[in-house]
Order: C-alpha cells, then structure tokens, then sequence
C-alpha cells in the first residue's frame, strides 16, 4: 500500500508538493514522502502546526481518492476476511449444501491448538528471518560495490541484479529448480555430487528456497541503499577516510546511521515479503515439502483454505498473520522512534 | 510558513468540506451495501423445462479427439430425439476442475447442467448440496442392473444415488518383458515375491529402480495395505472411524515402504513422486517394474519402452491371489441447479450407456462400469484382460463420506508413507497419527 499511497501524493503535487502534511497520518504510512528526500535536504518540520491547523479539510480531499481505493481493496477484504474466519464456512456452505454458521473464536481454538501450526509459525519465523538478514547483507554489500566499482562493471552488475528483479517468482523458481535438480542440474554436475537431492532434506529444501529469494529480492535492496549512498555529501566520506577509517568502519559510523531511514523501510519491507513468501516454498517443494516439512504459514493457509476449502480456517490464519505482521512494524518503528528518528 | 499548501486561488475551505461529505458518504455507503455475511449461493434449481439448451461439462483428456466423436454421435442423436433441445459440450481441463466445479456450485447460473466427476470426490460434492438426488430414475434404469457393484457404490452416498458411472480404472503391474529375460527372472505370484524380484533387478540394474514407488502415489500404496486385510477406515451410513493404523494395516503399510531405499527406489528421490512420476519413469525405460492403470496405456505405449512390457494383475499375499486394487474412474452427475433436471437425466443416461460406454473403450480405453460390456471387450482386446481380471477378483474404494475429500487434499496419506520413507516417524506412529487426522475430518464432516 506504501507504493499507492506514494503515487497518489505524487499525482497531487502539481498543487501541494509532497510534504508530510500531505501524506496522510498516522506514522505507518507517513514515511514515503520522508524517504524519497533521504536525509539531504530535510528542514520540513518548521511548518507543520500551522499548516495542519490551517488546512482542515483540505488535506482530506487529495487522500480521498487514495482513501477510496484503499478502502475497497483493502479495508473491505480484511473485513471479509475477519468475518470468515468466525464462521463456519466451507464449501459446503458456499455452495448452500449446510447453512452458515456463527463459530466465534472456534476457528482460532481449532488453528492454535494445531500441533502443526505452532511448527509452521516458528519455522516461518526462523525461515523469514534468515531470508532478511541475507537479503540485507547481499543487498547493502552489493551497492557499497556499486559506489567503488567502474562504469561498465557497474552496468554489468545493475543489469543482472535488475534481470534478477524482473523474473516472475514462478519462473525464477523453475529456474533454480532445474538448476538443482539431481539428474539433470548443471549444480550438482559441477560439484560432482551425483543425483544428490536438494529438495528432500529439510534444511537443503529450506536453504535452496533462502537462495532463490535472497536472488529475487535482493536488487531492491541494493538499488535503493545505492541511491541513498549516492545522496550522502562525498565530503563526509571523505573526511571519514582521512580520519583512517575502514570500509566497515565508514559503513558502521558513517553511512548506516545517515541511511537508517532508508535502512527502515527496506527493513519492514523485506520482513513482510520473507513472511508472506508463497511462490517459491509451492513451486520449489511442490506445495510444502515431503511430509509438509518445508510448509510456511502462507502455504499453510493456501493449502488449509483453498486445497481443502476450509475457508473459514484459512481466513483465520490469514488475521494471525496480519496481526503478526502489523505488530512487528508497529514495534519496529516504536523502537526508532525512541531512538530519536522521526519517521 | 516556508511551505504554504498551495491551494489554486479562490478554492474556498467552504467547498472542501462539502466535496468531503460526500465523498466520505460515499465511502461509508460502499462499505455498508456490501457488508453483508459471505456470499452463501442457492443451488435448489426448481424449474423443470422441456427444451432449451442444456450445458454439459466433460473432461479433456490427453488425446481428446476420438471421446469428442463418441459424445458427439451421442448428443446429435439425443438432440434428434429431443425436438427444441440443444447441447452444449464443453471439456474443461482436468488439472483445474477442482476450482471449475466448486465455481459452480458457486454460481448456478454459469453452472452446466450435466457434469463428469472423479468417483473419489461424490461424497464431498453432495454434502457441498452440488448433486442431484437420482435414485429413481436410476433404479428404474434397464441398463444399470448390470452395473457392478464397486461402480454403483462410487455414485452412492447414505443409500441415495447421484449420478451414473462413466467408466472405472485400475491399476495392475506393468513388468519389463526383456529386463525379466535378461535376468532370468520369473513374474512375482505373491507380494513378498514382488518386493524381492524388484530388489534383485536393483541389484543387477543399479540405473533402474526395481519397482517404480512413489511416497505421493496412494493409491498405488493402498492394494498393499488391503492385500493384508487392513482398511483406511471403517463405519457406515456417513460414521466412519480410521483403520489405518490397525496392525493388518500397518503389516501392508511397512510392505510398501519396505520398497523405499537404495535396494529398490532411494528414498531421496521416490519420496516425492506421485503415480504420474512412477509411470513416466517405467516409460522412459528407468524401472522394471510399475504399479499403473489401464488408463496409463497411451502414456507407456509413446515411451522408450513400447514393445518391451507386460502386464499382470498386482499380486497378493498368497499365490494365487490379486492384491485388491482401488477402484477409480470418472461419473456423471445431474446438479442440482439445474432448471432442465428431466432432459439432463435423460442425456446423462445416454452418455452412460451401455452403447457409449462401448464406443468409448473403442475410442479410448476407458473400461465400461457394466460387468457383461466389460466382459465383451476384454475379449476383444487382450491388453485389458490383466484389469478386467483385477476388477474381478473385487476392488475397493475410499470411504463414502463428505470428509474424505478434505483427508484427501490435505494429503493425510501421502504425508504419513512421506514420514515413514524419510525416517521422520517410524509405522505405528505415523499410521496413528494419520489415524488421528482422518477421525478429525470424519468427525468435523459429521
């Protein structure tokens, strides 16, 4: 939704530049117009009492159409979904072979006292987590490359990190598949091991997923801290290494504090992508895994709702993990908030 | 005041507010006129018409050629019969029927009137409230007296009839011929045979698997399991409680996982493969021997090993006896919705008769659900013989109840030989686990 919002602001900027009294409020979506400035030329804060109180509703009407399609595409389905997940509702009753029937929290007694859920929860935690730590790490040591290396190098190394970005999941999935695949992968060819399987152990199946979706999403990360790098003042840099500092040193004192709100949404986004990956996990280990081992809680909920029509236990993880996911970004920005950065 | 929201000039702050109220009304009223519970469709159908267009969705199989000419002769001469009435055949692919008909059941008014089903989703597709009830007009039906009785059950559901049978499949043992006489090798008579022959073939043929297993493959695992009496559930009249982990059943459970290994077929990559995944790799030469169905000719017959293979029926504990196999094959169903149900009925009775479903074995190789059509052209076509034989020595099929479709997609079975292959859970624990799954679903489907 940040992208919509992001455009809709955008659109109005003939008659309001994108100024934080334009975006809407509320911390979660206000960042956008922050961050495209970067940290450079800040020096926005002065105005906005007055501003706001001055306005009224002026502010409301640029976000009514952005309010309008948030609300249709967005409030009205979390509302369905959150209604579903307290009835009964299966095909069955879709269909009008049973009537619908008011469960209260019966789906959620049933999901959390699952076994099964509780593994899908953690190894989607544990799953989610390493996907953004690697992310991240490929993400931000690829564009500090991007600052040291040449130009044609540089093109090189943007072109290939775009190609990767702009394969569909599925394809990129297939790809990787067949790359790894034990008897006809050119992978294990070259490392000589036979018709090794990636895909039936656990952590392989896991690691080989991890792989493909550090390659799919890591040029994101990498474009947009490359763009950041490139608004910080060279002067700073420069002093930082007449100072004798590091490489690791600069990234560590120098550019990650100046980037951290940069640092932030690439962050949130990254955790939302990784906990809700779907594509790679059905397509690389054919819908979860030998004996479901390889399910996360997005394919979980697929295969609860849609493979067994259990509408109604789908929607039910479906809020969990909504909640989870607004939880961790509300806890997130809190955090930096104490830390003093406005957001 | 660096920063002054630039409104055009003479935009009153009046005028902002009433373009507000409106457009927040708006939103407001959206959401209230859709607000309502989750869409709940009427199936009920009530009108009775005796001419018009009626909409029949059948399967599209891998070469569909010749079923649409057996269907069309069938149609063009119900349409002669039926003055007014028209026919509208549409094959729908069969990878995506699953969410075709639960859109259906959906949205009667693009719903068909007739439709072909898996005989394993009945259950299911009657509780949805998807299928008429058409007791009478089968049991006053001439030709579905010589229905067998496996067939007859599959449209059975608490005693009431939902359709008629289309055709029915089964499985049996493809062998390699020239592998077996290489070898020296004689035809395994009994299961414990069957599961040393394919370990002697590993041996000597360390690139082939012995015999093609899949841990996906159910119904390829189940005739092990009911050769040694077990059952996946038992009850009656829609109260079903899971066998699965009684010890006749786990006796036939550890048979069939005995064949995951790298004496026969490595766990690493047969956990994985489904029925289709065993059969390809008997056609392109890669085992000596596959448990596949009559339906898988075609799909044999264009590989490697064309010319080069057998068939026998799957052997059972004792010499002698034929592992009891599972009894597939498509039916053909009226739905409920439908506003023409006396034409449909009729239509649906001709596309399952005697006479189609003979043009059809003709045309495809689908085996007729009738025991005396049957019997004519296995002697017509001595491929058959093994599967009619099969058939013979009596088939089973899976429980009749409306959670069986929710066991079966949520891959009970397959998850619980998955866990036994990968060494995840030893037999007992993981047939009682699935045990426990299966009289969940049984239980919440009441």
């Amino acid at each position: 939704m940040k992208r919509m919002t992001e455009g809709v602001t955008e659109g109005a900027s003939p008659v309001a530049p994108p100024l934080p009294a334009a975006s809407p409020p509320g911390g979660v979506t206000a960042s956008p117009g922050r961050v495209a400035g970067g940290p450079g030329p800040g020096g926005a804060a002065p105005g906005r009492k007055s501003r706001r109180g001055r306005a009224g509703w002026a502010p409301w009407i640029y976000l009514a159409p952005a309010l309008v399609v948030i609300g249709g595409l967005l409030v009205y389905p979390v509302y369905q979904l959150g209604l579903i997940s307290f009835l009964e509702y299966t095909q069955a009753q879709v269909s009008g072979g049973e009537p619908t029937t008011f469960q209260g929290f019966g789906n959620y007694a049933t999901l959390f006292g699952d076994e099964q859920f509780w593994q899908v929860l953690l190894a989607t935690v544990v799953f989610a987590a390493a996907c953004v730590v690697a992310t991240l790490a490929v993400g931000c040591a690829l564009a500090v490359l991007l600052t040291r290396v040449r130009a044609l190098p540089r093109l090189a190394l943007m072109l290939a990190a775009l190609g990767a970005w702009a394969t569909p999941a599925i394809t990129g999935s297939t790809v990787w598949l067949f790359l790894f695949d034990p008897d006809f992968g050119p992978v294990n060819r070259m490392l000589g091991l036979g018709d090794h399987s990636w895909t039936y152990g656990r952590y392989s199946a896991f690691a080989l997923v991890l792989l493909e979706v550090v390659w799919c999403s890591f040029p994101f990360v990498m474009v947009t801290v490359y763009a950041g790098i490139r608004a910080v003042p060279g002067e700073v840099l420069e002093a930082a290494a007449l100072d004798g500092a590091s490489q690791w040193r600069i990234w560590r004192s120098v550019l990650a504090p100046m980037l951290r709100p940069i640092l932030v949404v690439v962050t949130i986004q990254s955790v939302i992508w990784d906990f809700k990956v779907f594509t790679q996990i059905y397509v690389m280990t054919n819908g979860g895994g030998i004996a479901g081992q390889n399910l996360v809680l997005n394919v979980y909920a697929y295969q609860k709702a849609f493979a067994s029509s259990q509408y109604s236990l789908g929607s039910a993880i479906g809020v969990v993990m909504l909640l989870i996911l607004l939880a961790v970004t509300l806890v997130y920005l809190r955090l930096l908030r104490r830390q003093g950065e406005e957001l | 005041m660096k920063f002054p929201v630039r409104l055009p000039a003479g935009f009153p702050a009046r005028r902002s507010a009433r373009t507000a109220a409106p457009v927040a009304a708006l939103v407001v009223a959206a959401l209230t006129a859709t607000a309502c519970a989750p869409q709940t469709s009427d199936n009920a159908g009530g009108a009775d018409d005796k001419s018009g267009t009626l909409r029949v969705w059948l399967f599209q199989e891998v070469s569909n050629g010749p079923k649409e000419k057996v269907v069309e002769s069938t149609v063009d001469a119900f349409e002669k019969a039926h003055e007014g009435t028209q026919v509208e055949v549409e094959y729908i692919p069969v990878e995506t029927r699953a969410q075709r008909i639960k859109a259906a059941f959906n949205d009667p008014k693009s719903a068909p009137d007739l439709m072909e089903y898996g005989n394993t989703d009945t259950a299911g597709y009657v509780n949805d409230g998807g299928l008429a009830d058409v007791t009478e007009e089968f049991t006053d039906w001439n030709e579905a007296k010589d229905t067998d009785p496996t067939a007859k059950q599959s449209v059975t559901v608490d005693g009431k009839i939902y359709g008629a049978p289309y055709f029915v499949g089964v499985r049996a043992l493809y062998y390699r011929t020239d592998v077996f006489k290489e070898l020296d090798l004689e035809v395994p008579r009994t299961q414990s045979e069957l599961i040393s022959t394919a370990k002697e073939i590993r041996q000597a043929k360390p690139e082939l698997y012995g015999l093609a297993v899949g841990g996906a493959f159910t119904y390829g695992a189940m005739p092990f399991v009911w050769s040694n009496g077990g059952e996946i559930a038992e009850g009656k009249a829609g109260s079903y409680a899971a066998t699965i982990d009684s010890a006749a059943a786990q006796k036939g459970i550890e048979a069939y996982t005995s064949l995951f290994g790298d004496d026969n077929c490595p766990a690493a990559k047969c956990a994985s493969m489904g029925g289709n995944d065993t059969i390809t790799a008997f056609a392109s030469g890669k085992a000596g021997m596959a448990i596949g169905g009559d339906f898988n000719h075609q799909a044999v017959e264009a590989g490697s090993v064309k010319g080069k293979y057998a068939v026998v029926p799957l052997p059972g504990l004792k010499a002698g006896e034929i592992a009891p196999a599972f009894a597939g094959g498509n039916n053909i169903g009226v739905l409920k919705s439908t506003s023409h149900r006396t034409l449909a009925v009729d239509l649906m009775k001709q596309l399952a008769s005697k006479k189609t479903q003979g043009e059809l074995f003709d045309a495809m190789g689908f085996l007729p659900t009738y025991s005396d059509v049957r019997a004519d052209v296995a002697k017509k076509e001595p491929f058959v013989a093994p599967f009619v034989e099969t058939l013979g020595a009596g088939t089973k099929f899976v429980p009749a109840s409306p959670a069986w479709a929710e066991i079966d997609a949520s891959l009970v079975l397959p998850t619980m030989f998955q866990e036994i292959v990968s060494g995840k859970k030893n037999v007992a624990t993981a047939s009682k686990d699935a045990a426990t799954k299966m009289n969940a679903a049984f239980s919440s489907a009441g």
